[in-house]
């Protein structure tokens, strides 16, 4: 895990000094106002970082596209950023962190769901499907297929979550006509304006029959 | 053009993937989170800012502000006012210039460190009054250099016509946001900067980066490979960059610095806030005599931005008396940079919506009156027009959306309770070629390899190089392999300004076609060909082949692999030709749309867009017809939508988010057309092309406003046209 592992590094780098550290570190454990003398003990031993963060941790097991993960992550951490920071699965996108724009999609147990509004702690034993969980290989899933055919984008950055919403949108019930589509599909904002395409791909992909 | 018409996009496999790096996206060991924390006032001096807190929380590895910074070695130039030089001095002094600028970075070893310690700094001011409002300030405006008034015959010679008319048009600020955030990793190879970050220009940003820490372009790394849209926020290069090198530098680690969608409102540019006065006057019997144009528009209290707002009235329409003047008045904002379209849209806006204006007083059909003022050529340049198929955008338009069905009196069409409206506006963008060099190589396995610095923002570059590369080598389009958007490659220029296909697209071309003489050379020396003339040779489908005996017949591969070469290469710079400065080239659009009204609630929706361009060669269809859908997209958005709201009394934007800040989304866009006359200019460049991003937005805005006024009888001139500003007039 990457940002466990830049967590160390920061200890090796940085072990000096250790009581102001322990406090400095441990900020969410002292707010909590009862920090045992044995703590401060441990933090003149510079234990304080390791516990810091065991302390600002807390467990979660969680399958991304057919992997099995145990991690310890920050309970503050959104699924979003488990993914793109942590996972470094990147395909799904960043665009406002606010649950505005849809870039994020991501399908969680079957549904599709912001993953910027989805705290990732929540997604205990979940299973996460995610862009790069689509294609097997060169093969491609048949609504990755239709946008290309269809050149359903262009920059191609809200074009994860489109394809993740596609196909929630299908498999929902909610793509049986073009203005039901353009009305299931707006929560997923496309600023080059490819609407026009992306509703071509749904389409087709419905019409086509393929399994999803 | 033939079978590389219509291929798909050669990134879509990368995008529809999620496989595709974006700048935040390349992985690097060890990376720390920054981000910026704003001003809290728009104008006046940080009287003292508390960062310990922040400084003691959990993770943080740094925090910079004014007070601590390491001034980069360029802080010492005065900062030029030239908006594409050096950005805001980030962190120099304790100045707010505006709201939200940033007055700290800070990084941490996680994102989520970040964030809450970012949220632990507290600053006080010493506040002074600002200006944020235009209309506050509008006489205080100044002519630019690079912006002169112009006249053509009698100044504002439009007052002496018999058919008069005055009116002024206002476009609010609006705000380019891309989906991507504006985003950065940072780092140093000693002292020299690498920068995986949001450019539409490598070349551009390695100069400004340069500029500022006080060493060469050349030591500057850029990457910019796949840029999540752009449409102008990336031509400048911005203060979240600069700060992320100089967090990068103290904590001697890559810092990643990706700003808040709120930041995107404030930090990095927008379409400036545009006041326009036009004067036009005509003949009873439709005969354009006169037009005058005024633009007043902001800029930034540290730079001067200017753009082309009024340039399309001296020579869009044939018209004997033309005057035009620009302004730009000093706000207490971020700089505008220019989004899509840019000053033609905001233009178009005013002119396209007069013209109909006028047609309307003179009752005539506002596209009869436009025919009878067509420029037979551009009267300000005196030049003939390389190209211009206006006229057949027009009759296509009009067939395709039923103009038949309009009648000039307003509001007098129905469907069901709807009021239904149709209008039109004219878009049109000069066509520039800029200097490019690319390399093209033939590997050993056959492929063709195109190398280039610029850009893809999304436009689809690569897509249009792959296809002429292969149109000209006669590979399949799958033996093309680009290779772009970063430094250290041939030198490419910005993308923007419809330019990239003219500039990029002919250097591919030239260089294509050298490597193909150099081939067929090479190939004259081989044991097969000895003694055949150069003349008699020919490259096709990944072979040399004798024209006058069709057995004899070398591969490429074995061209090389008999040479014992890896790859076989040219490296050319391409530019425009002494010939085309004898005409004015341009680009030609129209839009066209059909509106229904609701009169119980004054809901407006665009029922059928239908968007036609004179572009010259189209390249490829499928991209081609992508850009043209999100140009008429962008402009829905400008026409119904957008617009940045500022509280004055704060000069702070209140609705900086997506929530508030209304884009078109799926909901928004009905039916769609598009229609290219995809004829060849003789002059542009080699292939024949004219330039596409741009115009396929301007025009768009006053062809909705034009339409709303068919609908409804309510002319509305300042955007975006919401329904509070039409319902008392639609009201049953």
């Amino acid at each position: 895990m990457a940002a466990k592992k830049s967590i160390k590094k920061v200890v090796e780098e940085d072990s000096n000094n250790s009581r102001r550290d322990f406090i400095k570190k441990s900020g969410l454990f002292t707010a909590l106002a009862f920090t045992p003398p044995s703590l401060v003990m441990a933090s003149d031993k510079k234990w304080d970082e390791k516990i810091a963060e065991y302390l600002e941790t807390v467990p979660l097991s969680l399958e991304v596209n057919g992997v099995k993960h145990n991690l310890n992550i920050e309970p503050r951490t959104t699924l979003l950023d488990l993914l793109r920071e942590q996972l470094l699965l990147t395909g799904t996108k960043k665009g406002c962190d606010h649950g505005q724009c849809g870039a994020c999609t991501v399908h969680v147990n079957g549904t599709r769901i912001l993953s910027c509004l989805s705290l990732a702690s929540m997604q205990q034993n979940a299973q996460v499907t995610t862009i790069e969980g689509l294609s097997k290989g060169k093969k491609l899933h048949p609504m990755q297929e239709a946008f290309i055919k269809n050149d359903g984008f262009q920059c191609g950055y809200c074009t994860p979550g489109q394809i993740m919403s596609g196909i929630a949108c299908i498999k929902e019930g909610h793509a049986n006509s073009r203005d039901e589509i353009r009305e299931y599909m707006s929560g997923n904002i496309c600023r080059c304006g490819a609407y026009h395409n992306i509703v071509d791909a749904i389409t087709e992909v419905k019409e086509g029959g393929m399994p999803l | 053009m033939s079978k590389t018409s219509n291929i798909n996009r050669v990134d879509g496999f990368a995008k529809v993937t999620g496989s595709a790096t974006y700048s935040a996206e390349y992985k690097t060991p060890g990376v720390a989170y920054a981000c910026l924390v704003g001003s809290t006032i728009a104008k006046g001096r940080i009287k003292s800012i508390d960062t310990k807190k922040a400084e003691w929380a959990p993770g943080v590895l740094a925090v910079i502000t004014h007070l601590n910074v390491d001034k980069p070695a360029g802080y010492e130039q005065p900062k030029k006012r030239d908006n594409l030089g050096q950005p805001l001095q980030i962190f120099k002094d304790d100045t707010i210039r505006y709201y939200d600028q940033p007055i700290a970075l800070v990084v941490a070893d996680t994102f989520e460190r970040m964030q809450y310690a970012a949220s632990l700094i507290k600053a006080e001011y010493l506040k002074e009054e600002h200006t944020t409002q235009l209309e506050k300030v509008r006489d205080n405006g100044k002519t630019p250099e690079r912006a002169k008034d112009y006249n053509r015959g009698i100044e504002n010679g439009y007052k002496n016509a018999e058919v008069v008319l005055e009116e002024e048009y206002t476009i609010p600020t609006e705000v380019h946001n891309p989906m991507e955030l504006a985003n950065i990793i940072a780092k140093w190879n000693g002292n020299k900067p690498i920068l995986y970050t949001k450019s539409q220009g490598v070349e551009g940003t390695r100069k400004s980066v340069g500029n500022v820490f006080g060493i060469l372009p050349e030591d500057v790394e850029v990457h910019s490979e796949y840029l999540g849209g752009a449409f102008g926020m990336g031509l400048h290069t911005w203060p979240y960059e600069i700060a992320a090198l100089i967090a990068s530098k103290k904590i001697a680690r890559p810092v990643k610095l990706v700003l808040h969608r709120e930041q995107m409102f404030t930090n990095v540019g927008f379409r400036p806030y545009t006041i326009q006065k036009m004067g036009l006057g005509a003949t009873k019997d439709g005969k354009l005599t006169g037009l005058t144009h005024e633009a007043i528009a902001q800029t930034s209290n540290y730079e001067d931005f200017t753009e082309a707002t009024v340039n399309m009235s001296r020579f869009m329409y044939d018209c004997a008396n033309v005057s035009t003047k620009y302004k730009i008045v000093e706000m207490d904002t971020c700089t505008p940079i220019w989004m899509r379209g840019p000053g033609e849209a905001t233009g178009s806006f005013a002119l396209e919506s007069a013209i109909d204006e006028l047609a309307h007083k003179l009752n005539m059909d506002p596209i009869e009156f436009r025919k009878r003022n067509h420029a037979e050529k551009d009267q300000e340049q005196n030049k003939p027009w390389s190209s211009k198929y206006l006229l057949e955008c027009y009759d296509a338009g009009m067939e395709r959306i039923g103009w038949k069905e309009r009648k000039n009196k307003p509001a007098s069409v129905r469907e069901g309770e709807w009021l239904v409206g149709y209008g039109m506006g004219t878009g049109t963008f000069g066509s520039y070629r800029n200097p490019t060099t690319v390399k093209a190589k033939f590997l050993a396995d056959g492929s063709l390899l195109l190398q280039c610095s610029v850009n893809d923002m999304g436009p689809g570059t690569a897509t249009m190089m792959t296809a002429i590369g292969a149109e000209i080598t006669g590979l399949p389009a799958e033996k093309v392999i680009i290779e772009m958007g970063k430094s250290g490659l041939p030198k490419g220029p910005t993308q923007g300004g419809s330019a990239t296909t003219s500039s990029v697209g002919s250097a591919v071309h030239d260089a294509c076609n050298l490597l193909v003489s150099k081939t067929l050379g090479l190939a004259t020396e081989n044991e097969t060909f000895k003694n055949t003339p150069i003349a008699d040779l020919s490259f096709g489908n990944g072979a040399i082949s004798s024209k006058k005996d069709t057995k004899k017949s070398l591969s490429l591969v074995s061209l090389l692999s008999a040479n014992k070469l890896e790859e076989l290469a040219v490296e050319n710079e391409s530019k425009g030709s002494e010939d085309a400065k004898k005409y004015s080239i341009y680009s030609f659009s129209v839009h066209f749309v059909k509106v229904l009204v609701n009169p119980n609630l004054g809901k407006i929706r665009i029922a059928h867009v239908v968007s036609c361009a004179d572009i010259g060669t189209v390249i490829n269809q499928k991209t081609s017809a992508g850009q043209m859908y999100g140009g008429a997209v962008g402009g829905i958005g400008m026409g119904l939508m957008e617009s940045l709201e500022i509280d004055h009394r704060f000069g702070r934007a209140i609705n900086n988010n997506f929530a508030d800040y209304h884009v078109p989304v799926n909901a928004d866009i009905e039916k769609q057309e598009v229609f290219f006359v995809n004829k060849k200019d003789p002059v542009s460049n080699p292939m024949g092309t004219k330039g596409l991003g741009e115009t396929a937005l301007v025009g768009m805005a006053p062809a909705i406003a034009n339409a709303v006024f068919n609908a409804t009888g309510k002319r509305v001139r300042d955007l975006p046209i919401t329904l509070d500003k039409i319902i008392e007039a639609v009201k049953v």
